[in-house]
């Protein structure tokens, strides 16, 4: 794999970080709110 | 229609989307890390140098911003036709994802046009356009916020959907129909070499698939949110 980037790091770099940071991002902020969505309706039924 | 309908039944939609997810999940995954490593592998273009790297998360942010549209408006189509509410939960649900590729694909074509074009943004056709499709996401997310009543404000959101869908369109077809900056079609008219068009397709089916596997996450979401709510209010009673 070739990480050279030479002359244009300064553009490729940034739009893969952002584009990665993005996406983790997304991914861990819908999983969280599924995660907290379950445990809420689970106490929810346990007090019924 | 029945099959859809079936499926659209939320209890059903729980049952098959979480047999459906572990297999979506590895598929992404498996997908984009064998894109980047075809991507960071492959030869310098002979006119654009490295940056052709930016392609390969450009195009696949703004195909996915476009199809998240499309997937909005179709649901509102359902929606507003046989107003089945896992329509409205869908189209809803699939809206933040689309502003994230949406900016993304903003964000990536400003970054490669800089070295590219000379600047980082120009009121071409495409772009603007494109920038439009960020507005029209803004608008609809504002609408279902913005009116209390939930049946009126998903038929509200469905209608601003489907006439936002006249935008799609013209975002494809603005590099035909109007001189512009941005660069014509390249996958389907085959100008692309196969070692570019490979990390590329692999990286634009990562993207899907990770659209697929989180709009089914915030669905599920909904669904149990929903339950969740409708527990309160009886235990309130």
């Amino acid at each position: 794999m070739n990480f050279d980037m030479s002359p244009y790091g300064a553009y490729i770099w940034p739009a893969y970080g952002i584009s990665a940071l993005a996406l983790a991002g997304l991914t861990s902020w819908s999983w969280i709110r599924w995660r907290r969505a379950k445990a809420k309706l689970a106490a929810l039924e346990q007090r019924k | 229609m029945n099959w859809l309908f079936r499926y659209a039944n939320p209890h059903e939609f729980m049952r098959l989307s979480g047999a459906v997810l572990p297999f979506t999940a590895v598929a992404t995954v498996l997908c984009l890390v064998l894109a980047l490593y075809l991507g960071f592998t492959a030869p310098p273009d002979y006119q654009q140098g490295r940056t052709v790297l930016i392609l390969f998360i450009h195009v696949p942010a703004a195909t996915s911003a476009m199809m998240v549209y499309g997937a909005i408006a179709v649901c509102s189509l359902l929606s507003l036709v046989w107003r089945h509410p896992l329509s409205d939960t869908a189209a809803r649900a699939a809206a933040p994802l689309g502003v994230i590729f949406t900016v993304l694909g903003l964000v990536t074509g400003s970054l490669w046009g800089r070295p590219m074009w000379g600047t980082y943004w120009a009121w071409d056709p495409r772009l603007t356009s494109f920038l439009l499709l960020l507005f029209l996401y803004f608008g609809y997310m504002a609408l279902w916020n913005a009116i209390e009543d939930e049946t009126k404000a998903a038929r509200a959101a469905a209608v601003l959907a489907l006439v936002g869908a006249v935008n799609i369109p013209i975002i494809k077809f603005s590099v035909n129909w109007w001189n512009t900056l941005h660069q014509g079609e390249s996958i389907v008219t085959g100008d692309l070499a196969p070692v570019f068009l490979a990390p590329l397709l692999l990286m634009m089916a990562g993207y899907v698939l990770l659209f697929v596997t989180l709009w089914m996450v915030r669905i599920r979401t909904a669904i149990l949110e929903r339950r969740a709510t409708v527990l309160m209010q009886r235990g309130a009673q």
